[in-house]
């Protein structure tokens, strides 16, 4: 368990961390979501000790990481840049960071069969691939078979085949009741890996909440309908409560009414419907719209104030 | 031991973690299974003496290392015995003041002056090496105290400095005295053992300035010409001074001093001896504390 109060990281006069109190909690996997910049990275380095809070504390499973007698056993992690000697080859690297807690060379030679590495392990790492780069992070963070794994980006130059195994390994950790922290800017693979995220914007923590309820939010309920007769459709949806917006002459973005409502709408007054399409709002969408002003959460879904801002609304563009 | 002897050996009571913590009548099968997916991994608190190990398989597993190493020994034996054949070669051009006061020990011992250059490289990249790579974040997540970092790395690199360099000293004067032919002395003589011990000492004292100083500075070029600078640019600059400047300043820059302690006919207004290894201690304790407020105050 990882919990953070009143997390707070300034640099000179720039706040990249402000004010953040959460807890990951062990048993599922926590994504760590927000824009380049947003202060994951930043907020993972304090996780660990290497970056000092201006302000407020963070401690892993009670105590803070530096104080932990066996650090790697509590903590396995894998920062964003790398965090490796390039002359060194992977072996040596790995048994280096061993040796700080006795731990064999047989594991090892574990952790590197484990990421698929066997065969590079003698070379030097700076002539690694990103991906093959990637791999010997997560052996580092895996080397003392820690109850927490901290993984920053860890997708980050993986082949297809690499992603669905990181993916794998992340939810058999947590399966197995540890703490699992992985950040990533692609909205799209947290949706598949993580069960609950803590979404960050300009450093400060714009939502805490599971998956699904992330997923739910992002679910949109605006209808794309593209009809000949969109004024006299417009004026029939506004009358009965719906918000409609015209993107074309042919199309209206109505906020409101099902789709199937607004089929039948348009069959009791005899208007051809030439598409009737529900608007699929991505993840990626969703999220930036949250994190894009740096906003409180709920300001920007479910709000049709949001959706009034959108050029030619219906009273103006139909008559005019 | 490895790992799958340990789980294979059930504790006192016989049973396996899992069977002791299940309730009675859950499936065992899965619990064996959850056992199998993860092995035990033996791991222990991270103590002085591990981190010195893992410096050490640090130091061994960079070639860059070994070379530079193998420099400092070539120089201080090369040097020592170029100047030993080339004393005795042009012995009848010099002076006769000059013949009583050569000194074979110096002479054959020249080559450190090329030799703590080396060291100095070796030592900064030591440690500004995992700073330019990003190694340092591994190391501190390993070892978040950091401060036995700073102890595993003086103190291997110290040893190592030290026992190098006196085997290269006693085959530089070796063979340097060979090569001076009747000028030359033997180790019995006096000030030999002093002279040998002494400049192995003074290029130990650099070797940990310059670890403690890559921790200050971080950056590999701002450390090695901070290091020129102090050893080789300071000592000839101070001669532009007045000369009343110079007698107060210059026998306290850490190569005069480490002079005085092992050079048997150090420059006139050099300090003694023990005024010379007092002197390398306390700029020794200087860059240590800046190395150590480094470490403990600033972000990795």
């Amino acid at each position: 368990m990882i919990n953070a109060e009143h997390l707070t990281k300034t640099y000179g006069t720039k706040v990249a961390v402000d004010d953040l109190s959460f807890t990951v909690q062990p048993g599922q996997v926590t994504g760590f979501l927000g824009p380049n910049g947003a202060g994951k990275s930043t907020t993972m380095r304090m996780i660990l000790g290497l970056d000092a809070p201006t302000s407020g504390s963070v401690t892993v499973a009670g105590l803070p990481y530096r104080e932990h007698p066996q650090p790697l056993k509590v903590v396995g992690a894998l920062l964003e840049a790398r965090a490796i000697h390039t002359s060194r080859s992977a072996y040596n690297h790995l048994l280096a960071l061993a040796a700080t807690h006795g731990i064999s060379a047989t594991r090892v030679h574990q952790v590197i069969d484990q990421v698929g590495l066997t065969e590079v392990a003698g070379k030097r790492a700076g002539g690694f691939s990103l991906g093959m780069g990637q791999r010997l992070g997560i052996a580092t963070a895996l080397l003392a078979d820690p109850d927490t794994l901290i993984l920053d980006e860890p997708v980050n130059g993986l082949d297809p085949e690499g992603i669905r195994w990181i993916r794998d390994l992340l939810r058999g950790f947590a399966a197995e009741g540890r703490t699992v922290l992985v950040s990533s800017h692609l909205m799209s693979e947290m949706a598949l890996t993580a069960e609950h995220v803590l979404v960050l914007g300009r450093g400060r923590l714009l939502a805490d909440l599971p998956m699904s309820a992330l997923l739910a939010q992002a679910a949109s309920d605006v209808v794309l309908v593209r009809t000949p007769a969109a004024d006299k459709l417009a004026q029939a949806l506004t009358a009965i409560g719906a918000t409609v917006s015209r993107t074309e002459v042919d199309a209206l973005e109505v906020t409101g009414p099902t789709a199937g409502r607004i089929g039948d709408l348009a069959r009791d007054l005899r208007i051809s419907i030439h598409g009737l399409v529900p608007k699929h709002v991505s993840l990626e969408e969703a999220f930036m719209d949250m994190t894009r002003d740096d906003v409180e959460f709920h300001a920007s879904a479910s709000h049709p104030e949001d959706v009034d801002g959108s050029p030619a609304p219906v009273g103006a563009g139909s008559t005019a | 031991m490895s790992t799958a002897d340990a789980r294979a050996v059930p504790s006192t009571d016989g049973l396996l973690p899992q069977q002791r913590s299940a309730p009675p009548g859950a499936p065992l099968p899965a619990a064996r299974r959850a056992e199998h997916s993860r092995p035990t991994v033996r791991s222990h608190p991270v103590t002085a003496r591990r981190v010195l190990v893992s410096e050490w398989v640090k130091f061994r597993s960079l070639r860059s290392t070994a070379w530079t190493l193998l420099s400092a020994v070539l120089l201080m034996i090369g040097i020592g015995w170029l100047a030993g054949w080339g004393s005795n070669d042009s012995w009848s051009d010099l002076s006769p003041q000059e013949q009583a006061t050569f000194s074979p020990v110096d002479i054959t011992l020249a080559g450190y002056y090329l030799a703590q250059l080396a060291v100095s490289v070796l030592g900064v990249l030591l440690v500004t090496g995992e700073y330019a790579t990003g190694m340092v974040r591994a190391t501190f997540a390993a070892v978040p105290r950091r401060l036995p970092v700073l102890c595993a790395k003086a103190v291997l690199f110290a040893g190592v400095t030290f026992v190098s360099m006196l085997a290269a000293a006693v085959v530089s004067f070796a063979g340097g005295q060979q090569l001076l032919d009747e000028h030359g002395i033997g180790f019995g003589d006096v000030g030999v053992v002093r002279g040998i011990v002494g400049a192995a000492g003074y290029l130990t004292a650099v070797a940990v300035l310059a670890v403690a100083l890559g921790f200050v500075i971080r950056s590999t070029a701002g450390g090695v010409a901070t290091m020129c600078g102090l050893l080789l640019v300071a000592p000839t600059l101070g001669l532009l001074l007045p000369k009343g400047w110079q007698e107060h300043l210059l026998p306290y820059l850490p190569s005069n001093a480490g002079a005085a302690v092992f050079s048997p006919h150090p420059s006139a207004d050099s300090l003694s001896a023990a005024g010379g290894s007092v002197t390398l201690g306390i700029w020794l304790l200087l860059a240590l504390a800046g190395a150590v407020l480094s470490l403990t105050r600033r972000d990795v």
